[in-house]
């Protein structure tokens, strides 16, 4: 035990608890934007993922996504539950603390991604259905992206694509499953000919701040050390997330609009899920730039589902699928050997090959994430159906799946 | 005996009782309702999507009068609930049969 460093597994056991604490953030910045009778409906979707999430990553979950290689593509089951995961550290994942907890560290993440997506599939989705597509979409997909790009002998991490913490196996594995969960479980009853308006924006704004709080454990707690490099993350995530906020209301302002509060709110994860690939790769005046250009490109994004039509209720794809495929594409431009010397140069320091390497991560990522949850949907809908019934829509989420109200007046 | 019933814009209603209660008048009832009329609703704006929300917030009030109060009180609330423009409300005057006091059994104008 001689190696475990205290100031870092201090750090990293503070970082994963505020990344826990960004799930019940999720469910009110969710819950704040479906209409009232869905708010409970919508919270409880994430609270329960929190609750189930650990369970099979103790279970087997950790061991598929981190345990020994198997050709690259998943991990075996040597540590099922948790055998050989003790307080002695992993040297391959972090050689400074113990190995219990880099796996509660990145069992926070995992429970974090499958919330995301149901932001994609609001105010209509079965309860039954929804915990049946969520566990199997953890098990199918997660767990191989997880391994693909974080676990020793990952043919992505092989391939030399950086993730710093999750740009790829969060963010955009978790747009393009929104995107197929949105076109699949169809359009909610009104989309595009009545107003489906949130019903509660400051919970929103309440969830938005706990969101924002809980990124500095998921990006600079990535680095997995207390030291420069986490300083170097948390600087970029906050400059990004400003920088964002503030384009997103301009561009909307600009547009002919208002400066919305909401639109502030969804800057700001915008600009987080964007920087968190590249967050322990950038310098800090890289961050200001792929923080402004994330607020214009993901205000521009969320537009799309009006104009293909399909309804991506509370903009999962636009936001998280959008803004992780550019902040991994970022990472290809603007990564610096100055800022983390396991990391390799970009574009714009004259390796153009980095950039290559990051398209093929995440590209494949998100069509293997987008097909793999088609799959999941059609055998899900074919056993028990994926929807809820006209009449379930239209009483809401709350009374229909859950027999409780949000609010009594 | 007539029930005036008026719809205001909701800021109004202050300057609707102050006026109303200079005239005399000892009672109302006032709540809070949404419509449309001329005014139609207004826009809201949610991450760059437009709504068009149909329904205004409105206060309607009810006063109970005696006829010949009641050009008094239409008065009254027109002048105070004016502003000139587009959905300053509407008032409608009925008929009303019987005002009963719960308290005493007092019938009629007395009951006011």
């Amino acid at each position: 035990m001689q190696n475990i460093n205290s100031g870092d597994t201090a750090f990293i056991l503070i970082a994963a608890a505020l990344v826990m604490f960004m799930t019940p953030g999720l469910a009110l910045f969710y819950g704040g934007m479906v209409r009232s009778k869905n708010v409970l409906g919508t919270i409880m979707q994430s609270i329960i993922i929190l609750g189930i999430i650990n369970v099979l990553w103790m279970l087997f979950g950790y061991s598929l996504a981190f345990g020994p290689d198997k050709l690259g593509l998943i991990g075996d089951l040597s540590w099922v539950g948790l055998k050989g995961v003790g307080l002695a550290p992993n040297a391959e994942y972090a050689p400074t603390i113990p190995h219990e907890a880099f796996m509660i560290f990145q069992g926070m993440f995992a429970i974090i991604t499958p919330a995301l997506i149901t932001g994609a599939f609001a105010e209509r989705m079965k309860f039954s259905s929804f915990l049946a597509f969520t566990i199997a979409w953890f098990i199918i997909v997660y767990l191989p992206v997880a391994h693909w790009v974080w676990g020793a002998g990952g043919w992505l991490r092989n391939l030399g694509v950086l993730d710093f913490a999750g740009g790829i196996v969060v963010h955009a594995s978790s747009g393009a499953a929104a995107l197929a969960a949105a076109i699949f479980t169809g359009k909610r009853k009104g989309f595009g000919t009545e107003p489906l308006i949130p019903h509660n924006i400051p919970l929103t704004i309440i969830g938005m701040g706990i969101l924002w709080f809980g990124w500095f454990g998921f990006n600079a707690g990535s680095a997995l050390a207390a030291g420069g490099l986490a300083a170097n993350a948390f600087v970029t995530t906050q400059v990004a997330a400003t920088a964002a906020t503030a384009s997103w209301v301009i561009t909307e302002w600009i547009k002919g609009g208002k400066p919305t509060t909401l639109g502030a709110a969804t800057g700001a994860i915008a600009g987080l899920a964007t920087i968190t690939p590249a967050a322990g790769f950038v310098s800090p005046s890289a961050a200001l730039l792929i923080g402004l250009i994330a607020g214009i490109v993901c205000y521009y994004a969320i537009s799309l589902k009006f104009k293909l039509g399909y309804d991506d209720s509370l903009d999962v794809v636009g936001v998280h699928g959008v803004g992780g495929v550019l902040g991994t594409l970022s990472v290809g431009i603007f990564a610096s050997t100055a800022i983390n010397s396991a990391a390799k140069d970009g574009l714009i320091f004259g390796n153009a090959s980095l950039l290559q390497i990051q398209a093929l991560g995440v590209f494949t990522v998100v069509i293997f994430s987008f097909i793999a949850s088609m799959v999941i949907l059609k055998v899900i809908n074919a056993l028990i159906g994926v929807r809820i019934t006209d009449e379930d829509e239209l009483t809401g989420l709350d009374l229909s799946q859950h027999s409780e109200v949000g609010y009594d007046f | 005996m007539k029930k005036i019933e008026a719809i205001i814009k909701p800021f109004k209603l202050d300057d609707v009782k102050n006026a109303l209660s200079r005239i005399g008048i000892q009672g109302l009832t006032a709540y809070e309702v949404k419509g449309f009329g001329r005014q139609k609703g207004h826009t809201e704006i949610y991450r760059g999507a437009e709504y068009r929300v149909d329904f205004v917030p409105k206060v309607k009030i009810e006063v109970i009068v005696d006829e010949d109060l009641v050009s008094q009180v239409v008065e009254a609330i027109m002048g105070s609930a004016r502003t000139g423009k587009i959905g300053d409300g509407k008032i409608f005057v009925l008929p009303a049969e019987d005002v009963i006091r719960i308290r005493t059994g007092e019938r009629g104008i007395d009951a006011i």
